[in-house]
């Protein structure tokens, strides 16, 4: 079996199979959740946010989204949620939401307004209505990771930088897949007897390597970050999606999303100063103290909406997913998923499982409803504020930070360098940012660079060309995500950045 | 506020960074009263070499040698940037005034006068500047000539690794080493500060321990390179000394921030400075500035409230970019902080200025008569890319100290 995507999908995939028993080869053309389940909401949709476009969408999040705060609590904060209206939101959309949320079964309770600022200090005084849900927070990069992680252990191998390239066809089959290593360039054939194609908003291009056509519309969001907690729960605005419209907490920060523009090519998905003026501007609605909010840096994924090219605006397209057999298109051991959201991507496994081992006779039943996702260390660092929590909790003084705005020390980055070194990979800084908090705060890397880089170094961990290309690409990440923060302090942050790589080291040349 | 009595000189130069200390010096040595203000800034966390021209164009990334054929082809090229406003023998003229002055306080620079130098650095990439402090000479001809050289580290300091450093000239330099050492009576301590340190280093005692760790390392190599820690100041008795126990030479490698060669540069200026007369208010901001109708300037200054007014005929702006606090934008705007938007035109890069380094108005004119600026606030500077930092700064202030007593005359 063949799996092709190491996001929440795929990886969640790998977990249910090897669960079943079933030997797979996950591939992932970058790290893992490179896609888009490494930048997005982090939202733990109670379902609320769909009752009005979507039922069906809505039931699902409902469902899967209790099952998931029972099975996988290390990966949510299970902080509750509220959607509020303000002033001038129409209100025909906020009479309706109690109800719509009734019939699907949705917990919802009306907040008095003044209930509701208490619980929420920050919300705007020109509420109009608000309503209490059952939201929570996830951290996508820990949940990939632990299914990734249960999933090897039950012997599943994989490999991360390895990319799809082609398929060789023979008798209605695919009958071996190629692939090349991204990094080396080198390439690998893999015989397998079938392959998943959970290669989420690329899953059109990677099936048209194998000669299929789907329908797939791509559509940028933007996210930002700010540096602070902004509120305990997630809030919703209480109207039909627009830009801007949810605040989630993720640990000690807050994320603000999000827009919705169709992007045709993939691989250049920044997020843009346009955007983000434009989220805050509107956001402020909701949230005034958004306005003078230090915001650290700006995201942006690819929702894969499944569906015709017709409809006008993206968020209508329905986020329930699709699972495309492709015996229909002339392919028997060929599957197709994509579509769907984070909150629903266990759902999205199961019927994949089952629809594969249909096809290979294998009749072991799907235990993710049953066995809790395990608690392993390598995802464990992904979440904000929990690096500093541990730390402060064992303080063993020799243990010190090596990022001092996350608070993360060097225990960690040697925890993290066993999980990738265990995974074959090469732990260099990109890699070690991923499963961590590094980069992520205030300082965008500018001094947790030099650290961790020299402390690699120290530790035998990197040449020296790995050194600079890595530091040159973790920077050149982090950069896309800052340049349309550039103001007030954030701005300062990035001059000195500036003037320490370019002006002193010159990084640049 | 009018119980505030003011203090009246010739010049108020607002900001204490290189620029704005190069504006001081320059106008003590014209005979001028100086009071001047500032906070910090940049100098701290600069490395304490002086750049003066090593990379243009920025799109290209040609490196120049020669920083004085460098000048001119960007002169050429983009003839807004400040350098096109000054004559190379007043750039050089300035570099001479500043470094002699330098060199009386004890922080003695080399260099080459036509040619850049390149210089070793924590990252292990060779940066190339212009003049460049006594503590790092040495190193410069060592990594030159790739003489058998040991590199030092220490452990618990952040950010600085010798095996980094060996590994980057792995195939160019067989002769070069690392090791690393704890640094005397740190054994309770686990994370090391380039300031403790530096500041440890000028008790005799403590470069005697520091010595000792030292010179068993040392074995075959001709030279040894530690981090830039090797005295807060006194740095020419500090190096001699270790020198003497060790027995070879010994030069410094600049680090990331906190930069001990920046605070020596600042403590260096903050003292010469005061010989020369400079009436200096450290961390204490102007607030506002503002002409009279005599056609004098006073400035309101203060930590948070106005403590004192100083009344001057002219004024430099010597306040930075935005990590100095000249600058500053918000998610729409960029401005220029103490004066605001009234009455000169600011773009988005910085101050647009006149040849006498006078912030213009949007008429294009200058927005005062006496009103200068100086330093990293100037437009089309771009410094980081160019490597121009104290270059610009110690220039622009010969520029626009110059042209005040022009003015003056
Ligand atoms: C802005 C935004 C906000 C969102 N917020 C939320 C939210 O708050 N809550 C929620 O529930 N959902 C949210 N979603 C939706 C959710 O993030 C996605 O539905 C989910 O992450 C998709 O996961 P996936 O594994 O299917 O796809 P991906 O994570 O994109 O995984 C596909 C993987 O396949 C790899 N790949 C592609 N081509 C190849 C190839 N040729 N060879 C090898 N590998 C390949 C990619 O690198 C990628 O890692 C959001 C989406 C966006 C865009
Ligand atoms: C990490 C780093 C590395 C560097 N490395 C090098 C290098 O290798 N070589 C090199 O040549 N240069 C280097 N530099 C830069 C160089 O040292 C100069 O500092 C820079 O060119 C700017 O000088 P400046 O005086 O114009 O501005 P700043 O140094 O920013 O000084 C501005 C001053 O204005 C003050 N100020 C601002 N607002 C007010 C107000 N309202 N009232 C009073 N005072 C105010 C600030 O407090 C500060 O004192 C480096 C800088 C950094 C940050």
């Amino acid at each position: 079996m063949l799996i092709i995507g190491g996001g929440a999908t795929g990886t969640g995939i790998a977990r249910d199979l090897a669960l079943r028993g079933v030997r797979c080869i996950l591939v992932e053309q970058g790290d893992i959740n490179a896609g888009t389940s490494g930048a997005n909401h982090g939202l733990l949709h109670s379902g609320a946010r769909y009752v009005s476009s979507d039922q069906g969408s809505a039931i699902e999040c409902r469902e899967e989204g209790a099952l998931l705060k029972q099975m996988a609590p290390q990966c949510i904060d299970d902080a509750g949620g509220l959607f509020v209206a303000v002033e001038g939101d129409d209100e025909k959309y906020v009479a309706e939401f109690p109800h719509l949320c009734s019939e699907c079964g949705i917990p919802v309770k009306e907040l008095d307004l003044k209930e509701a600022r208490e619980l929420e200090p920050v919300l705007s005084d020109k509420l109009i209505a608000a309503y209490a849900v059952n939201d929570a927070s996830i951290d996508p990069f820990k949940l990939s990771l632990e299914n990734i992680a249960q999933a090897q252990e039950l012997g599943c191998t994989l490999l991360r930088f390895t990319k799809v390239i082609g398929f060789e066809k023979k008798n209605n089959k695919i009958q071996a897949t190629h692939l090349q290593d991204t990094v080396t360039g080198e390439k690998i054939i893999i015989d397998a007897n079938q392959v998943v194609n959970a290669s989420g908003a690329w899953a059109g291009e990677v099936a048209a390597l194998a000669g299929v056509k789907i329908d797939i519309i791509c559509s940028k969001g933007s996210l930002l970050v700010t540096h602070n907690r902004i509120t305990d729960r997630v809030v919703n605005r209480l109207r039909a999606s627009a830009n801007a419209d949810i605040l989630v907490p993720g640990g000690t920060v807050s994320i603000l999303g999000t827009t919705s523009i169709r992007i045709e090519n993939l691989n250049q998905v920044y997020p843009t100063v346009e955007e983000v003026d434009a989220m805050v501007g509107e956001a402020v609605k909701m949230i005034p103290a958004l306005e003078n909010a230090r915001f650290i840096r700006a995201y942006a994924g690819v929702r894969p909406l499944v569906g015709s090219r017709t409809a006008s605006d993206d968020r209508n397209v329905s986020r329930s997913f699709a699972l495309i057999d492709h015996t229909d298109d002339g392919l028997e051991n060929f599957v197709s998923i994509s579509g769907g959201k984070l909150t629903t991507y266990r759902l999205m496994a199961e019927k994949t499982a089952d629809l594969v081992c249909g096809h290979l006779g294998v009749s072991k039943p799907c235990l993710t409803r049953t066995e809790p996702l395990p608690e392993t260390q390598p995802g464990k660092w992904t979440q904000p504020g929990l690096a500093p929590k541990l730390w402060m909790q064992k303080h063993e003084p020799e243990d010190i930070l090596l990022c001092e705005c996350e608070m993360v020390p060097k225990s960690v980055v040697d925890s993290i360098v066993d999980a990738i070194r265990k995974q074959d990979g090469q732990p260099d800084l990109k890699a070690i940012s991923l499963r961590s908090r590094i980069g992520k705060g205030a300082c965008q890397g500018t001094f947790c660079g030099v650290r961790v880089t020299a402390y690699l170094f120290d530790q035998g961990e990197l040449t020296f060309d790995q050194c600079l290309a890595g530091l040159r690409e973790f920077l050149g990440k982090r950069w896309h995500g800052q340049y349309p923060t550039l103001w007030d302090k954030q701005l300062v942050q990035s001059e000195l950045l500036e003037a320490l790589y370019c002006g002193l080291f010159g990084l640049e040349l | 506020m009018s119980d505030l009595k003011s203090i009246e000189c010739d010049l108020c130069i607002i900001g204490s960074g290189l620029a704005g200390m190069a504006a001081a010096l320059f106008a003590a040595a014209r005979g001028l009263s100086v009071v001047q203000m500032g906070h910090t800034g940049e100098i701290i966390f600069a490395s304490g070499l002086l750049d003066l021209l090593g990379v243009h164009p920025v799109s290209e990334k040609r490196l120049w040698s020669d920083p004085w054929a460098a000048i001119d082809a960007l002169v050429r090229d983009i003839p807004h940037h400040p350098y096109a406003r000054l004559k190379k023998e007043d750039i050089k003229a300035a570099f001479d005034e500043i470094l002699a002055f330098l060199e009386e306080t004890g922080l003695t620079y080399h260099r080459n006068i036509d040619r850049n130098t390149g210089v070793l650095t924590s990252l292990g990439t060779v940066k190339t500047t212009y003049a460049v402090p006594h503590t790092m000479w040495k190193g410069v001809r060592a990594l030159k000539e790739k003489s058998d050289c040991l590199i030092v580290d220490i452990r618990g300091l952040k950010g600085f690794s010798g095996r980094q450093i060996v590994a980057a000239f792995e195939n160019e330099w067989s002769h070069l080493r690392s090791a690393r050492i704890s640094f005397p009576d740190s054994d309770h301590l686990n994370e090391m500060y380039t300031e403790h340190m530096a500041n440890a280093l000028l008790l005799p005692y403590n470069r005697e321990k520091l010595a000792g760790v030292v010179q068993p390392l040392v074995k075959e190599s001709s030279i040894v390179g530690l981090p830039a820690i090797l005295g807060l100041y006194q740095t020419h008795e500090v190096i001699s000394h270790l020198e003497e126990l060790v027995g070879i030479p010994i030069f410094e490698i600049p680090t990331i921030p906190p930069s001990v060669p920046g605070l020596r540069l600042k403590e260096a200026f903050e003292r010469g400075l005061r010989l020369k007369g400079v009436q200096y208010f450290s961390l204490t901001r102007a607030l506002q500035v503002r002409q009279t109708a005599a056609g004098h300037f006073e400035t309101q200054i203060g930590r948070d409230v106005v403590e004192h007014i100083v009344d001057s005929r002219g004024v430099i702006l010597a306040s930075g970019r935005f990590i100095g606090g000249g600058l500053h934008a918000d998610r729409t705007h960029i401005r220029e902080t103490i004066l605001d938007s009234r009455g000169h035109l600011i773009n988005q890069a910085g101050l647009a200025i006149d040849d006498a380094f006078r912030p213009l108005a949007d008429s294009g004119g200058p927005a005062f008569e006496s009103l200068f600026a100086a330093g990293s606030i100037l437009a089309h500077n771009d410094w980081k890319r160019v490597k121009c930092g104290a270059g610009l700064a110690i220039a622009t202030a010969f520029g626009a100290v110059n042209a005040f007593v022009r003015l003056c005359r």
